[in-house]
């Protein structure tokens, strides 16, 4: 229980001394140290709780719950703070709601009487602390390299490095407690602390804009954060106050749990940015890189669909796990397709983002045994190789002064190691054998068996989204490979530190392919056969053999370049047979007036099928219906087994 | 023992009659669709192993590329057809075979990016239209195998016991409709073209010279065998003598389609492919349960 | 047995020709003639092609144009001249702005003489340039050995 708690307060600790270092090589090495210390502690903790099932562990709380109580107001007294300070009223308002029914709860119902185990730990939350730890502080160590360039760049953002730094670990911090939390109380103020830090971060550049999209992503995560304090309130009020621990709470009567997990699984919605809550993410983008990375990867998000996940096996086999799926199935789709009119790298970062997390709602929404296998796998791959992509993009923009995906043309040739990595964290994210699509594999497989005719309409999105996920995934990764004339490569792609962080996510993602069905035998199928009490073995022998051996087939594959890279005549592009020439990044040709012409390429946007307003519009206008019903559904459910 | 028995101890058995065979089912089939089209212009035509010939010629000649990396691409995707390919007659999971034809298609695609040259970069991204056209109906179709035959095995769907195409109507017909586009038929050949009078210069195929050229025919012939065994799978061994005639006569279909047509614009191609995937393909999925 | 001589693909260029040469060439295409008997595409694309037919004098514009598909055409390859003007410039050998044959500027395998020439030469032509392709892709074998 120690590193649990270690884990917990380290980052915490240390980010209050960043807050005191001043700028410099030493605060950069102490965040390297710290980040170390985080990843080697989730690392000890894996090894530590490794095979060792589900433990709960018991905290005396007579100091810690009144402290938490203080925490949550003085996060709420903040946010209506700052509200007001940028007249920001609905979110005062809102935040003022969720305060007053936390604190009702609090004094009335006095949940911390009960007795019951505060913390514990089981393979899932084994799986995100090694995400949270490995992931989140590579981003942290990252961090020092590219926030040091990023103020060179932009003169006019006022250098709050030290906050920046703070604030980074201190949401490591908080993610660690979501994951240990059993008790709802602790999980709903960590679950404040990274709103809290979003927003912050969010805000870091200081412009108008940068306000305004931190404030949105406030506003959303506060309407989760009532609808959570609202389940928290239904918990104490209509049942045993036992509930308000996980374990209990997942194996209470079905009306009790369908409830709270819908108030909940709502919060994640918002967290994860599910459609019609999405627009938070995208809007993040005008944050610092690695906080994109941070908030896409391994936290935030995650927080969102992890809890949505843990009440999975609540949600199996009824219309309101099945709303939740659609409402994760079309976020997919949706997102998928505005994916396609992006030509900024991290917009198509972050639309994909939430395709992906639409998948894992989806899955958990299903709630099946082979659906929350899937869901876990998904999280881990989408964790390292989105981590990496964004990194990747980050590099690439301190290099060009760009973001936009057009202008990375030929970048195998200019910046080989990162658009390298660049590729990995693609075909990651869509490629057979790759990571993703074996979680699409097992989605599929587990929608086919979900109530009739659900499942169906279900994969039929799925499929569709998946079309649309090849298309913007290869034209991106074609722009990447689109060498028109030979270059030499930069000396330098990226500062000593990025480098590390992105050369060793890269070497992850192809890690996590290659010892996948280990994951899957030693820490996703004992969690899932706890939960679901059965022994069956999810992945067949066969299927594995026949993905890692594609996996050695792709890493193989580059050997044949010796073998083609002999005997090869080199020609330039067919240029309609005009007089071209070569010059630097120019390709030009005779032009039909007599004057040299620069050949220019662009990828398909598409504007007019996948314009991002009219389907951010259907996206949106679809799953509000979707919401609706769910809560006309759960209201129907509240007279029936809790007030009677 | 029966073919299935066979099937099931030795799967190598059908990989490797399907790396070695398929090359010349695929040449022959092709060398029948060039003479059919040449009579239908009142042409002779060539011989029956003509697409054979061509590309023995194509690895004759000198390996010219533009880039030494153009050529890991293209032997990429020839690798992932005839592994998409084995997967498919080792009776194997069909959605580990669709995965593995995407990604083949993707190595065909990332090759002609590669290349960096205008014509193939307007190919590339046509195929790729192509692409997200017709891989919602193939997934489409391997659930709907799955939902009637409670498999996903293609060993296990070839040996249900009732001709699938009974249950399947929908979607046998959405697949012949993308069919089209798999096999770069006129009127959805918006990539690349076999007939040189709907071509600007060669589309996806542009840069690809000798050897290279050698290897996109030579997964193409694969890939033929795999979509044309895919059909199969509608009738399975419940009825393989129907199945095979029908299999000709939709290769007959789609020769005379080719021929009486010219190309659309892609946006048609790829509107009306999305139409009648959900039309055909996702209402008979959700009519299975009306059965 | 080479295969390049059962697969002979052809690129035509018009090289500023007055057509009449090139009408002929297509005909070769046609039901009459039929040229895909012996394997024969016209492909429109240099890097594929194996027979690089030219008609026209060659006037100052088609210059680099010539040259470059001749330079983009894998070997082995050949070039078969088609038509007086081709050969040798015909009726406009002394223009000012005729580089007077395609010899000039790339060689020539097979010379097709005629104005315009008879599909039949056409055609006799490719194939004589056949025995020429076999025997370079011989010579090709011999230095790759060597």
């Amino acid at each position: 229980m120690e590193s649990i708690i270690f884990l917990i307060l380290f980052p915490l600790f240390a980010g209050v001394i960043m807050l005191a270092l001043p700028n410099g090589r030493g605060r950069d090495s102490f965040v390297n140290f710290a980040g170390v210390v985080t990843c080697i502690g989730s690392l000890y903790l894996l090894y530590e709780y490794f095979g060792k099932g589900a433990q709960f562990f018991f905290v005396d709380g007579t100091f810690i719950d009144p402290l938490i109580t203080v925490a949550e107001i003085a996060i709420g007294l903040f946010i209506i703070g700052m509200s007001l300070k940028f007249r920001k009223y609905l979110i005062a308002v809102l935040a003022a709601c969720q305060m007053a029914l936390i604190t009702y709860t609090d004094v009335v119902f006095e949940p911390s009487h009960y007795a019951g185990y505060d913390l514990f730990i089981d393979e899932f939350s084994l799986i995100m602390t090694v995400i949270i730890g490995v992931i989140g502080s590579l981003i942290c160590i990252y961090a020092t390299g590219y926030m040091k360039t990023y103020q060179e760049h932009h003169k006019d953002v006022k250098d709050k490095r030290p906050l920046f730094f703070f604030l980074m670990f201190l949401f490591l911090s908080a993610m660690f407690g979501i994951v240990f939390s059993n008790n709802i109380m602790w999980l709903f103020l960590f679950w404040e602390i990274t709103t809290l830090c979003s927003f912050l971060l969010i805000a870091y550049a200081g412009d108008e804009i940068s306000w305004k999209n931190g404030f949105w992503a406030l506003l959303l995560n506060v309407i989760g954060g009532v609808a959570f304090a609202g389940g928290i309130f239904f918990i104490n009020a209509f049942s045993s106050g036992s509930d308000i621990y996980l374990n209990e709470l997942l194996t209470s009567s079905p009306g009790i749990a369908l409830v709270a997990a819908t108030f909940i699984g709502f919060a994640g919605l918002t967290k994860s940015a599910q459609f019609p809550f999405s627009s938070w993410l995208v809007g993040a983008m005008v944050a610092p890189t690695p906080v994109s990375a941070l908030l896409h990867s391994s936290t935030m998000v995650k927080a969102g669909v992890y809890v949505i996940v843990r009440f999975a096996p609540v949600f199996e086999a009824n219309l309101i796990g099945i709303a939740f799926a659609f409402i994760g199935a079309i976020t997919f789709l949706t997102a998928s397709a505005i994916a396609i009119s992006q030509s900024n790298a991290k917009k198509v970062l972050a639309y994909s983002t939430i395709a992906n997390l639409g998948l894992v709602v989806a899955c958990a929404g299903i709630g099946t045994e082979e659906a929350v296998w899937a869901a876990i796998l998904l999280i881990i791959f989408h964790a390292v190789a989105k981590s990496l992509l964004f990194l990747s993009v980050g590099s690439v923009e301190n290099q060009k002064h760009s973001k936009d995906i057009e202008d990375m043309g030929g970048l195998i040739a200019a910046m080989p190691k990162v658009a390298l990595m660049m590729l990995i964290g693609m075909a990651g994210m869509f490629l057979a054998p790759f990571g993703m699509l074996i979680s699409k594999w097992a989605s599929i497989h587990a929608f086919v068996n979900a109530i009739p005719p659900f499942g169906m309409l279900l994969i039929a999105i799925i499929a569709y989204g998946s079309g649309i996920t090849v298309f913007f995934w290869t034209k991106w990764m074609g722009r990447i490979l689109e060498v028109r004339t030979e270059r030499e490569p930069l000396e330098t792609e990226a500062s000593k530190p990025e480098m590390r962080a992105i050369l060793t996510l890269g070497a992850l993602t192809v890690l996590a392919c290659l010892i996948f069905p280990l994951i899957s035998y030693t820490m996703i199928e004992p969690y899932t056969h706890t939960i679901y009490n059965s022994v069956s073995p999810l992945l067949s022998l066969s299927n594995e053999i026949i993905m890692l051996f594609m996996v050695v087939v792709v890493i193989l594959l580059p050997v044949s370049l010796f073998h083609f890279a002999k005997g090869r005549t080199l020609r330039r592009q067919y240029m309609g047979a005009r007089v071209s020439e070569v010059s630097g990044e120019h390709l030009r040709f005779l032009g039909s007036m007599g004057v040299m012409k620069e050949a220019e390429l662009s990828n398909y946007y598409f504007e007019g099928i996948f314009g991002e307003e009219k389907l951010n519009r259907a996206g949106v206008l679809s799953t509000i219906l979707i919401i609706v019903m769910l809560f006309a559904l759960v209201s129907w459910f509240v007279p029936l087994e809790v007030i009677m | 023992m029966s073919f299935l028995d066979v099937m099931n101890v030795y799967p190598l058995i059908g990989v490797l009659l399907f790396i070695v065979l398929s090359p010349l089912v695929g040449g022959i089939i092709f060398g029948i669709d060039r003479i059919i089209t040449a009579r239908m212009q009142g042409r002779v035509g060539p011989p029956v192993l003509q697409p054979l010939y061509d590309i023995f010629k194509l690895f004759e000649k000198e390996k010219m590329v533009i880039h030494e990396s153009q050529n890991f691409w293209i032997f990429g995707y020839l690798i992932f057809m005839i592994i998409t390919g084995a997967l498919f007659f080792g009776g194997s999971d069909i959605l580990l075979v669709i995965f593995a034809l995407t990604l083949a298609h993707v190595a065909l695609i990332l090759g002609a990016f590669s290349s960096g040259s205008p014509y193939a970069h307007i190919g590339a991204e046509r195929e790729l239209i192509q692409l997200m056209a017709v891989e919602p109906m193939i997934i489409i179709a391997a659930v709907g195998f799955y939902e009637v035959t409670g498999s996903f095995n293609t060993l296990d769907i070839i040996s249900s016991g009732s001709p699938l195409i009974l249950v399947l109507p929908g979607i046998f017909i959405g697949f012949v409709y993308i069919l089209t586009v798999k096999l770069r038929k006129s009127p959805f050949d918006i990539s690349t073209s076999h007939h040189a009078h709907q071509e600007l210069v060669r589309g996806l195929n542009t840069e690809f010279a000798g050897s290279t050229l050698g290897m996109v025919e030579l997964a193409h012939l694969y890939e033929t065998a795999i979509l044309l065994g895919f059909i199969f799978l509608f009738f399975g061994l419940a009825a393989p003598i129907i199945g095979l005639i029908v299999v000709a006569l939709i290769y007959l279909i789609e020769i005379f389609v080719d021929n009486a047509t010219s190309r659309v614009k892609w946006g048609l191609m790829f509107k009306s492919c999305w139409i009648v995937t959900a039309v055909l393909g996702v209402v008979n999925l959700m009519a299975l349960y009306l059965i | 047995m080479a295969y390049i001589t059962k697969s002979p693909w052809i690129i035509h260029y018009d090289a500023s020709s007055c057509n009449g040469c090139d009408i002929e060439v297509l005909a070769c295409l046609t039901p009459l003639y039929d040229i895909e008997r012996f394997g024969i595409i016209n492909t429109g694309n240099p890097k594929h092609a194996d027979v690089f037919l030219v008609t026209g004098g060659v006037n100052e514009q088609n210059r680099p144009v010539i040259k470059n598909i001749y330079r983009q055409m894998p070997k082995p390859n050949v070039v078969v001249a088609i038509g007086a003007c081709a050969l040798s410039g015909g009726v406009f050998r002394e223009c000012y702005n005729i580089a007077g044959g395609v010899d000039k500027l790339i060689p020539v395998d097979v010379y097709v003489p005629g104005c315009s020439a008879k599909p039949e030469a056409i055609i006799d032509g490719v194939v004589k340039a056949l025995g020429i392709l076999e025997k370079k892709r011989e010579a090709m074998k011999k230095e790759a050995g060597n």
